[in-house]
C-alpha cells in the first residue's frame, strides 16, 4: 500500500459511503448542517407564517373572477361554461334515456333521429358510396335541425338563464313526425328505456364478435349479476357518463397528441402539462370544476373527460412515433396530402397503439365516475359511498362488487377487441348474413325483447321482488362481515398494534418534527448529483413554492407518512412476489393475471377491505393503499428479473454461485434499476390513493381536497392537489434519474 | 445519340447530425471527412452529381451504409438534400411546393421499398389501389386498374389476403404492383428483393425483367449484388462512403475499374457474360483472317470462348457492317475471363 493510510478503501461498504463525493455522505453532511442551522434559527425548522404566501386566497379570487366577472367580449365565460354544460349534457340525456330513463315520444325525438340518419347514411354509403352518404346525412340532420331550431334555442336559453325570444313550436314539424308516428301507435305515454335482457345480450353479442362463446359467456354473467342484484338502474346511470365521456375523451386525446408530433411548440407546452395531469389526484380535478360549473352529472362529466384525456394522447404520440418508417415513406410516395398520410396512413395502421389507449380512456373513466359521486355524479359510486359513510358493509360488498364486474367487462371487453382489429385476415367471400351475423343477432334480440317488454315487466327492468339478491340478502351479508370481523378483531389487534406502536407512530412524529431545512437540503443535493442544477432546480422549487409557501407543509409530511409507510409494505410484499414469479412461470402466470385484475379495479374499491377490517384511521388508510399500490412493484420487478441477459446469468452460475447468491449478488443488482422504476410507479400510485382514502381520515393534503369540495374553495383544493402533483414529480425525477444512471454505468438501456 | 435526361444531380450533399446546413458553410461547402468524423456528423451523400437518362436501367451498388438509399431519398425528396441541385424534366426539383411534390409522385414516381412498406390494414387489393385511392379516383375505377397490376404480379386470386397472410416475395409482388398503379414516368427501387430468400430473388428478378420488357420504364435500382446489377443494369454507379467512385457499363467497370473498392465488387462478376469481344481484341496488326469465322464483336466472351480457346490462331473479330477489325487471342480470352491476376 503505497498511497498510505489516508486514502479510504473505496470497495467496501464503508469505504463508499465514507468516500469523498459519496451521495449518501453528502446527504448526511447536508442534513447535519439543517440540523444545527434550525436548532439556532427557528425559521429554518417550521416554515414562518409570515412566508406562506396567500397562493390559495388568490387562486380561490380567480375562480370567483372567473365564475362571477371575467368576460370574452362578447359573452362572459360564465355563459360560456354554461352553454358548455349544455352541449355536454344533450348526449347524457340521450343515453339515458336509452339506457335507464325512458322518455315521452317527443323527448325521444334525438335519438330517433340520430338512429334514423344512422341508417339512411348506412343504406346510402352501400347504395352510392361515402360521399354521397354523407352528403344525404347532413342534409337530413340539416333540415331537421333548422326546423327544430326554435326548441334548440329554447332549451339553449333556459340554460342561459337569458330570457327566451321566440315561442317555441317547430316551423313545419317535419322533424316532429316519427314521434307523432309512435305516438298514434302508443297506448302508454312513456316510451321504456331499452330492456335489461337486450343490454345484457348486446354486450354477450360484443363479447362472442371479439372474444368467442368464453368471453360471451363471461361477460353476460357478469352483466347479469348488475340486474339480479336490483343495481340496474345505478349501473346504467353510471354506464351513461361513461359512454358519453369517452368518445370526448378519445377525440380530445386523440387530436391533442396529433398536434403534439406535429408541432415543436406544442409539444414543449403539452408533455409538461401532461405529466402535471398525470400526476394530479382524481380528486383534484373535481375542486376546480365544481367551482365553475357546481355539482351535478355535467361537472362530473367534465372532470372525467379531462382526467381521462392524458392516456389517450400519450397513446396517440407513441402510435404515430413508432409507425415504421417504410409505411409513412410508402404513403408519401403513393401522393398522399398531409392529411391522408394521417387518416388514411399512419392512424389505422397503428391501431392497436390507439385501442389500447382507449382501453385505458375507458377505465380511467370508469375509475373517475365513480369518485365523481362526491360532486352529485349518480350511479353506483354514488350508492357506493353512501353505503360506506353509513358502514352499511353488505350493501356496499354488493355494490362494489357490481363495480369490479363492470371494470372487468369493459376491459376484457376492449382488450379482446384491440387485439382482434390487428388480426387482419381474408375470408371466404360469405353471404350477407354470415357476414353480419352479430349485428343482426343484437338487432333481432333489441326488437323481441322491446316488444316482450310491453307485456312482461320482468324483461324491461327486473322489480324487487323478482331479484335474486336483494336487500335482505344485503343485510345478511352485512351482518356475517361484521361477525367475522368481530372474529377476526383478536387476530388482528395484536399486529395492528404492535405496527402502528413501533412503526407507524415513530415515522409520523419523525416526520412531523423534521425540520423543513432538512428535507428542502437533501432534496437539493440528491436533485444536484443525480441530474445537476435543472433537477436541483426544480425539485427544491416544487417544494418551496408549491408545497411550503402554500401552507401545506404539515400536509405533505402527513401524506408522505402515509406514502412510505406504505411504501415500505409494497415493497416487502411486491419485490419477493415479483422474484417467486421470476423463477416459476407457472407462479408468473397466476401472478400476472391478478396484477391485471388489480389494476383494472377503480381505485375507490380498494377502501372497502380497509374498511371492513380496520374501520377507519391511519392503518386502515395504509391498507387501502397496499393492494393498489404493489401491483408496480411486482410487474416490475418481474420484467426487471426477467430481462436480465441470459449469459449474466450463466456465467455467475460457472462460477460456483449458489442460487441465493446468484440472487443477491448478481441479479438484483443488475436488475434494480428496473425494480426502482417499480417503487417509482408505487409512489405516484400510492400519492394517488391517499387522495381517495380522505373519505376515512387521515390530516393529509388528500383531506385538505376533500374538504375544499364542499365549500367550492378552489384555491384549498387545487393546492392540495398540486402538493400531491409535486411529491409525485419529485419523487418521479429523482427515481428516474438514478434509474437511468444505474442502467447506464451497468449498460443496459 | 443524343440521350434525353430524365433527371440531373449536381453536388449532392446529405449531412445528417444537429445543424447540418451551418457545418456545411462553416466549410464552404465541402467538408473534409475529418471535419466529419471531429464534429460528430455523418456525411450520407458527398458530392454527387450524375444524369438519369429516359428508358435507362441505372443500378446503384455500394456496401451498406455508403449513401444508396440516401441518394434515392433525395430525389424523391423523402429527404431533403442538404445542398445541390436537381432537375426533373427540367424543372428544378429543389424548388417544388408540397403541392408539386404530391403530384410529381402521384403521377410521374413509383418506389419500391426495401420491407416492403405495404399497409398492415389494408388487403391486397385496396393496397393497390392506395395511390389511386389518394387522388380521388373512384372505386369502380381504382379497383378495376389495380385488379389489372395485381394479375400482372401474378398475385390474381390472392385479392382479399392481408399483407400478413403473404409470403415475403408476395409482398413485395403487391408492392411493385402499388408502384406501378400509377403507371409513373420513373421507378424507383431499393433493394426490392433483398428481403426475399435467394430461390424466389432469382424468380423475382425475371419477373422484373419481364416487367421491365412490357414497360419500359425509367428504372433507378439499388442493389448489394453485383450479379443482380449485371443482370438487370444498363448502367451501374458504385458509391463509397457517400460518393459516387464510378458510374459506367459493367463492362467498363470490369475492365477498367477505378480503383481497388470497384475492382472488389467487380471481382466475383460474371466476366463471361459482361464482357464483349470488342472490348478486349487486339489489333489486327497486319494479319488479315477470313471474314468466314470472324467472331461478332458485339457477341459477349463466354458465347465465344470455346471456339478461341480451340483455335490455335488468334480468331478474327467482325464489326457491326461485317468488316474485320481485330482479332481475338486464346491468351487474351483467358485473362479476360479470369481477371487480372497475373498482371
Ligand atoms: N435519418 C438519418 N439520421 C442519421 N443518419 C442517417 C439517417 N439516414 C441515414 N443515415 C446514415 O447515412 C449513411 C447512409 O445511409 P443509407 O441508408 O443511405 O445507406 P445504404 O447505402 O442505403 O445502406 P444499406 O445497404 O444498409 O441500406 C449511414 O451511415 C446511415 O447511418
Ligand atoms: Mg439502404
Amino acid at each position: 500500500m503505497s498511497a498510505g493510510v489516508s486514502e479510504p478503501d473505496r470497495n467496501g461498504l464503508v469505504g463508499r459511503f465514507l468516500a469523498r463525493g459519496s451521495l449518501p455522505l453528502q446527504m448526511l453532511a447536508v442534513a447535519a448542517v439543517a440540523l444545527a442551522l434550525s436548532s439556532v434559527m427557528d425559521w429554518a425548522w417550521d416554515w414562518p407564517k409570515e412566508w406562506v404566501i396567500p397562493i390559495k386566497l388568490w387562486i380561490s379570487d380567480f375562480f370567483r373572477w372567473l365564475d362571477k366577472e371575467a368576460t370574452l367580449g362578447l359573452f362572459t365565460v360564465k355563459q360560456l361554461t354554461r352553454t358548455l354544460s349544455w352541449v355536454l349534457k344533450q348526449p347524457l340525456i340521450w343515453t339515458e334515456q336509452l339506457l335507464w330513463k325512458g322518455a315521452k315520444p317527443y323527448e325521444f325525438l334525438p335519438v330517433m333521429w340520430i338512429a334514423i340518419s344512422l341508417a339512411v347514411g348506412i343504406v346510402a354509403s352501400r347504395l352510392r358510396g361515402q360521399n354521397f352518404a354523407m352528403i344525404v346525412v347532413a342534409v337530413l340532420l340539416g333540415v331537421v335541425v333548422i326546423d327544430s331550431l326554435p326548441f334548440i334555442l329554447l332549451s339553449l336559453t333556459k340554460a342561459l338563464k337569458i330570457a327566451p325570444w321566440m315561442e317555441a313550436q317547430a316551423f313545419t314539424g317535419i322533424s316532429q313526425i316519427p314521434a307523432d308516428m309512435l305516438d298514434a301507435v302508443m297506448t302508454s305515454k312513456k316510451l321504456k328505456h331499452i330492456p335489461w335482457i337486450a343490454v345484457v345480450l348486446g354486450f354477450g353479442v360484443f363479447g362472442h364478435w371479439v372474444g368467442g362463446w368464453r368471453l360471451a359467456g363471461a361477460v353476460v354473467l357478469s352483466m347479469s349479476y348488475l340486474a339480479v342484484t336490483g343495481l340496474w338502474r345505478e349501473s346504467m346511470k353510471t354506464f351513461s357518463l361513461v359512454a358519453v365521456a369517452v368518445p370526448f375523451s378519445a377525440l380530445l386525446g386523440l387530436s391533442l397528441g396529433v398536434w403534439v408530433t406535429r408541432s415543436k411548440r406544442a409539444a414543449k407546452i403539452i408533455t409538461p402539462i401532461f405529466d402535471l395531469m398525470q400526476a394530479t389526484p382524481h380528486l383534484a380535478y373535481l375542486v376546480p370544476v365544481v367551482v365553475m360549473f357546481g355539482a351535478g352529472q355535467v361537472p362530473a362529466l367534465i372532470a372525467t373527460v379531462i382526467f381521462a384525456m392524458p392516456p389517450m394522447a400519450r397513446c396517440t404520440i407513441l402510435a404515430i412515433q413508432t409507425v415504421p418508417s417504410d409505411i409513412v415513406e410508402s404513403g408519401r410516395m403513393s401522393g398522399c396530402t398531409e392529411r391522408q398520410l394521417l387518416w388514411k396512413v399512419i392512424l389505422p395502421s397503428s391501431q392497436k397503439t390507439l385501442l389500447l389507449g382507449l382501453n385505458q380512456v375507458i377505465m380511467q373513466t370508469l375509475a373517475m365516475v365513480v369518485i365523481a359521486s362526491l360532486v352529485g355524479a349518480q350511479g353506483l359510486g354514488h350508492k357506493l359511498l353512501f353505503s360506506l359513510q353509513q358502514l352499511k358493509l353488505g350493501f356496499a360488498t354488493m355494490q362494489g362488487m357490481a363495480i369490479v364486474l363492470m371494470a372487468v367487462v369493459l376491459d376484457r371487453l376492449t382488450q379482446a377487441y384491440a387485439n382482434r382489429a390487428s388480426v387482419h385476415e381474408h375470408h371466404e367471400a360469405a353471404g350477407f348474413v354470415q357476414r353480419h351475423i352479430h349485428i343482426i343477432v343484437f338487432f333481432a334480440i333489441l326488437a323481441v325483447s322491446i316488444i316482450a317488454s310491453f307485456y312482461l315487466r320482468d324483461v324491461s327492468i327486473l322489480p324487487r321482488k323478482h331479484l335474486l339478491v336483494d336487500n335482505r340478502d344485503a343485510l345478511e351479508l352485512d351482518k356475517v362481515i361484521k361477525a367475522v370481523t368481530f372474529f377476526l378483531i383478536d387476530y388482528i389487534r395484536p399486529p395492528r398494534d404492535f405496527i402502528t406502536v413501533y412503526m407507524l407512530i415513530p415515522m409520523r412524529d419523525l416526520y412531523h418534527s423534521m425540520p423543513w431545512s432538512l428535507i428542502v437540503g437533501v432534496i437539493a443535493v440528491v436533485g444536484y448529483r443525480l441530474g445537476g442544477w435543472t433537477l436541483a432546480a426544480l425539485t427544491t422549487g416544487l417544494m418551496l413554492f408549491v408545497i411550503l409557501a402554500a401552507g401545506n407543509w404539515e400536509f405533505a409530511s402527513t401524506t408522505f407518512y402515509f406514502v412510505s409507510s406504505a411504501l415500505v409494505f409494497c415493497v416487502a410484499i411486491g419485490v419477493p412476489i415479483g422474484i417467486l414469479s421470476a423463477r416459476s412461470e407457472r407462479v408468473a402466470k397466476a401472478v400476472m393475471f391478478m396484477c391485471d385484475l388489480l389494476q383494472t379495479f377503480p381505485s375507490f374499491i380498494y377502501l372497502l377491505p380497509a374498511i371492513m377490517l380496520f374501520r377507519v384511521g391511519e392503518l386502515a388508510i395504509i391498507f387501502a393503499i397496499i393492494p393498489y399500490a404493489s401491483v408496480p412493484a411486482i410487474r416490475y420487478t418481474y420484467l426487471g428479473l426477467k430481462r436480465i441477459p441470459a449469459v449474466t446469468i450463466e456465467a455467475a452460475t460457472a462460477n460456483g454461485c449458489t442460487s441465493f447468491q446468484r440472487l443477491w449478488k448478481v441479479e438484483l443488482p443488475v436488475a434494480l434499476p428496473e425494480v426502482m422504476l417499480g417503487v417509482n410507479q408505487t409512489i405516484m400510485m400510492a400519492l394517488a390513493m391517499t387522495a381517495i382514502t380522505a373519505l376515512i381520515g387521515g390530516q393529509d393534503l388528500g383531506q385538505e381536497i376533500y374538504r375544499a369540495l364542499p365549500t367550492s374553495d378552489a384555491g384549498r383544493g387545487v393546492m392540495a392537489g398540486l402538493g400531491i402533483a409535486s411529491l409525485g414529480i419529485i419523487a418521479d425525477r429523482l427515481i428516474g434519474a438514478w434509474a437511468a444512471k444505474r442502467k447506464e454505468a451497468l449498460g443496459i438501456s | 445519340m443524343q440521350r434525353q435526361i430524365q433527371i440531373t444531380c449536381r453536388n449532392i450533399w446529405k449531412v445528417f447530425g444537429p445543424n447540418p446546413e451551418e457545418f456545411m458553410e462553416r466549410h464552404n461547402g465541402k467538408p473534409s471527412p475529418e471535419a466529419f468524423k471531429a464534429e460528430g456528423y455523418i456525411g450520407a451523400v458527398q458530392d454527387v452529381s450524375f444524369d438519369v437518362y429516359t428508358g435507362e436501367i441505372l443500378i446503384i451498388m455500394g456496401l451498406s451504409g455508403s449513401g444508396k438509399s440516401t441518394i434515392i431519398r433525395c430525389i424523391t425528396r423523402l429527404n431533403d438534400p442538404t445542398s445541390g441541385e436537381m432537375d426533373y424534366e427540367g424543372k428544378d426539383l429543389l424548388k417544388a411546393t408540397p403541392q408539386e411534390l404530391i403530384e410529381l409522385r402521384r403521377h410521374k414516381m413509383g418506389m419500391v421499398f426495401q420491407n416492403f412498406g405495404l399497409l398492415p390494414h389494408r388487403d391486397v387489393l385496396s393496397n393497390v389501389a392506395f395511390p389511386l385511392e389518394v387522388q380521388g379516383i373512384d372505386l369502380a375505377t381504382r379497383n378495376a386498374r389495380a385488379q389489372e397490376m395485381v394479375d400482372l404480379v401474378g398475385l390474381g386470386g390472392r385479392e382479399s389476403y392481408f399483407p400478413r397472410e403473404l409470403s415475403g416475395g408476395q409482398q413485395q409482388r403487391v408492392g411493385i404492383a402499388r408502384s406501378l398503379a400509377v403507371e409513373p414516368d420513373i421507378w424507383f427501387l431499393d433493394e426490392p428483393f433483398s428481403a426475399l430468400d435467394p430461390l424466389i430473388r432469382a424468380e423475382m428478378q425475371d419477373e422484373f425483367i419481364r416487367l421491365q420488357q412490357m414497360l419500359k420504364k425509367t428504372i433507378v435500382f439499388i442493389t448489394h449484388d453485383f450479379e443482380e446489377a449485371t443482370k438487370l443494369a444498363d448502367r451501374i454507379g458504385i458509391m463509397k462512403d457517400g460518393r459516387m467512385v464510378q458510374l459506367d457499363t459493367a463492362e467498363e467497370l470490369v475492365l477498367n475499374p477505378a480503383d481497388d473498392y470497384v475492382a472488389e465488387f467487380a471481382r466475383n462478376a460474371p466476366r463471361e457474360r459482361i464482357v464483349s469481344v470488342g472490348a478486349i481484341m487486339e489489333d489486327l496488326n497486319g494479319t488479315a483472317g477470313s471474314a468466314e469465322h470472324a467472331l461478332d464483336a458485339k457477341a459477349k466472351i463466354g458465347e465465344v470462348a470455346e471456339r478461341v480457346l480451340n483455335s490455335s490462331v488468334p480468331l478474327p473479330v467482325a464489326g457491326e457492317d461485317g468488316a474485320i477489325i481485330g482479332m481475338l487471342s486464346r491468351e487474351r480470352i483467358t485473362k479476360a475471363l479470369f481477371g487480372k491476376q497475373d498482371q
